[in-house]
């Protein structure tokens, strides 16, 4: 199993949907398969049409607002006394989080196809929120599934959707989370695909889901190059890139420019919610040794039991509290071009407070775990390596959790 | 596979003059012991009993097979068990063909080889993975054949003219079409004749191959579907387990009750 260079991880794929040959393709009821493949045609040929790709980029300049800011985490390296730490503010993207990209283009994919519904899933609430905003931009009756589970403890972010005119769809069944918010999402669509267009969340799902979701969020890491050569004149030396990993679509957008390089000179680093510190339930396919299994249609990592059954997932942390992750993740787990560790909930949350006692930036508690990650091993490095973090989302969707967490020392 | 049960069972049904009647019913539910009770009273009307083998992510199943499922597994069913409810099922009615129905992934950890050996000595018939679809199950279903498993292609309406075609030449005794754009227990929202028009471009490509007709079939649309080589009900009947349990009556006696209608609609 090998990484080739010069082309895209997302076109990597044998002529099945599989990386590596094994991670992805297309476990999907006959029904999804006419869609899938028109969906398909339509991406491919979408990204080689310069219209397209103007309009992609007009609304990622003048809707989205990138690019995104790139900046020194000045008291929080001097406190940290080792590497320094920057951070890539993709939060400050329209909506708050990286997964208005995937959104977007979805839905300008969806206004392509001429279908005037569009759904998707949501765990953190902000693929839904942005999947809503970018219906109301573009004119299309918008579905959302979201985990009951989830509709409590993300309520900011299902206001912002009903605010925009979605309808969300709550989910009962499972653990009512993402999981399940992605399984029905993905039934309502085999009985709505005549008219409807489907966005995943993530970088999950089958093949082609996968593909146009990092695809759009590819865009950071464009932007984080250019930022990278502006400020430091060429590309440091010592780099890490850190990033939580939920099914992985940030991740891989943080990462996409920078997978050619070497991994002693530019380390990629994604960080899986642990979850609580004394649970046996975490959200950690990748650093905990799951098998690979089949979960909403593509083989990847996955937290089941060895009947196959997936498992229940448990993490503070809505968005990363998914059992499976993208194959592109096996994939660059597999080649060890990518490292993988966990945050516990515990840590996350005091990575949160550090940051936000040292910084004016206020992260999820999505990157809270990447950022753990990264004040973990600061302190043991040299001056001269740079750590950047991908602050991928805003943490007011967060505000219940963190109070009860947190009380007073907020 | 000429001489297999599922294929017997057709002319049996052709010889009366109607189709066949499968039913699908979830293996475990509601307990172990139960649902091979329920199975052999299935067995009583119907020509073929699809049993599922329970998955707690089911991707195309609706409200009342996720249901049957996830009480079952919930009851500690495990792959196999379902094995064992095949064997038992069969020393007692070994010309009833059995279809197992299920997810790929229980078949991915169990091992591939390792799961058609265990099918092959339960005397399972037929094989139904619905998240594995043509052409990605060429090899599987061909390890199927070769052991006298009918691996059960699966057609719907979005199937493409050419994809369909290739389907059929791949297919072994069985086919499945679904009647609509929905998971398992959908209201039938196409007419029975344009569900008819579409199942005979089906036939029409293989006359040989028998054609069942699933998804939505309830004691209301039954009838309409008749001309169909099979017609599969599952939805229906894990609604009537349902049913029973809330009401606490008993579940044996209500499928029972329930199949015997059905049948009774198409003689
Ligand atoms: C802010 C934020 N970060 C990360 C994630 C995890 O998803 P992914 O790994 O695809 O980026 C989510 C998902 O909801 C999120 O909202």
């Amino acid at each position: 199993m090998k990484i080739k260079k010069n082309i895209p991880l997302i076109d990597q794929h044998d002529k099945f949907g599989f990386w590596g040959g094994k991670f992805g393709g297309n476990f999907i009821p006959e029904t999804l398969k006419k869609p899938i493949e028109d969906l398909t045609d339509k991406f491919e040929k979408l990204r080689k049409d310069q219209n397209f790709l103007k309009k992609r980029d007009f609304y990622f300049k003048n809707y989205i607002g990138s690019p995104t800011s790139f900046t020194k985490l000045e008291n929080l390296s001097d406190h940290l006394n080792g590497a320094q730490i920057w951070a890539k503010v993709v939060s400050e993207a329209n909506g708050g989080a990286h997964k208005i990209y995937n959104a977007t283009v979805h839905a300008l994919i969806c206004r392509a196809m001429g279908k005037k519904y569009i759904i998707g899933d949501t765990g953190a609430g902000y693929a839904g929120k942005m999947l809503s905003m970018a219906a109301k931009k573009f004119g299309l009756k918008c579905k959302i599934f979201m985990g009951a589970k989830d509709i409590k403890r993300q309520k900011p972010n299902c206001d912002a959707m009903k605010k925009n005119g979605a309808e969300i769809v709550p989910v009962y069944s499972g653990s009512q989370t993402l999981v399940d918010a992605v399984s029905e999402c993905m039934r309502y669509w085999v009985s709505n695909c005549d008219n409807t267009h489907m966005c995943v969340g993530s970088t999950v799902g089958p093949n082609i889901f996968v593909k146009i979701c990092g695809w759009s969020t590819a865009q950071i890491s464009k932007e984080l190059k250019t930022q990278i050569k502006q400020k430091f004149k060429k590309i440091p030396k010592k780099l890490k890139l850190i990033n939580c990993v939920g099914g992985g679509s940030s991740a891989y957008g943080f990462w996409s420019e920078f997978i050619d390089y070497d991994k002693n000179h530019i380390e990629l680093i994604g960080v899986e919610a642990g979850g609580p510190k004394k649970s046996l339930l975490h959200a950690a396919p990748l650093s905990r040794n799951a098998k690979i299994g089949i979960l909403h249609g593509a083989a990847s990592y996955v937290c089941q039991n060895n009947e196959g059954q997936i498992h229940e997932t448990e993490s503070i942390s809505a968005g990363l509290d998914y059992p499976g992750v993208s194959p592109i993740h096996c994939f660059l787990k597999d080649t060890k071009r990518a490292k993988y560790t966990y945050a516990t909930d515990e840590e996350a949350l005091s990575a949160y407070q550090l940051v936000t006692k040292f910084e004016k930036l206020n992260p999820s508690l999505e990157p809270s775990h990447a950022f753990a990650e990264a004040i973990k091993i600061a302190p043991k490095l040299s001056k001269d390596t740079i750590i950047v973090v991908n602050s991928c989302g805003d943490a007011k969707k967060d505000r219940d959790i963190l109070i009860e967490r947190l009380g007073g020392n907020l | 596979m000429k001489n297999s049960l599922i294929n017997q069972s057709f002319v049996n049904a052709r010889k009366e003059n109607r189709p066949a009647l499968l039913t699908y019913s979830v293996a475990g539910d509601n307990t172990k012991k139960r649902s091979l009770e329920i199975l052999k009273s299935l067995s009583e009307y119907a020509d073929i009993c699809e049993l599922g083998f329970p998955h707690n992510t089911p991707i195309a199943d609706g409200g009342q097979i996720q249901t049957s499922a996830y009480r079952a597994i919930k009851n500690g069913i495990k792959i196999n068990d379902v094995f064992s409810i095949v064997s038992n099922f069969k020393k007692i009615k070994k010309n009833k063909p059995i279809i197992l129905m299920g997810y790929y992934n229980m078949v991915y950890q169990y091992n591939e080889n390792k799961f058609i050996s265990k099918c092959k000595k339960a005397k399972v018939d037929g094989l139904i993975i619905v998240d594995l679809p043509y052409p990605e199950n060429k090899v599987f279903a061909a390890k199927c054949k070769k052991n006298n498993i009918n691996f059960i292609q699966l057609i719907s309406p979005t199937t493409s003219k050419l994809r369909l075609k290739k389907i059929v030449s791949d297919s072994h005794d069985m086919i499945y079409y679904i009647s609509m754009l929905s998971t398992t227990g959908g209201k039938l929202k196409v007419s029975a004749k344009e569900i008819i028009k579409q199942y005979q471009k089906i036939k029409n490509q293989n006359k040989s191959k028998n054609v069942v007709i699933g998804f939505g079939i309830t004691e209301k649309t039954i009838k309409s579907l008749k001309k169909a080589d099979g017609l599969v009900v599952g939805s229906a009947i894990c609604k009537e387990i349902t049913r029973s349990i809330k009401k606490r009556q008993n579940t044996v006696t209500n499928v029972i009750n329930l199949v015997k209608k059905l049948k009774n609609k198409i003689k």
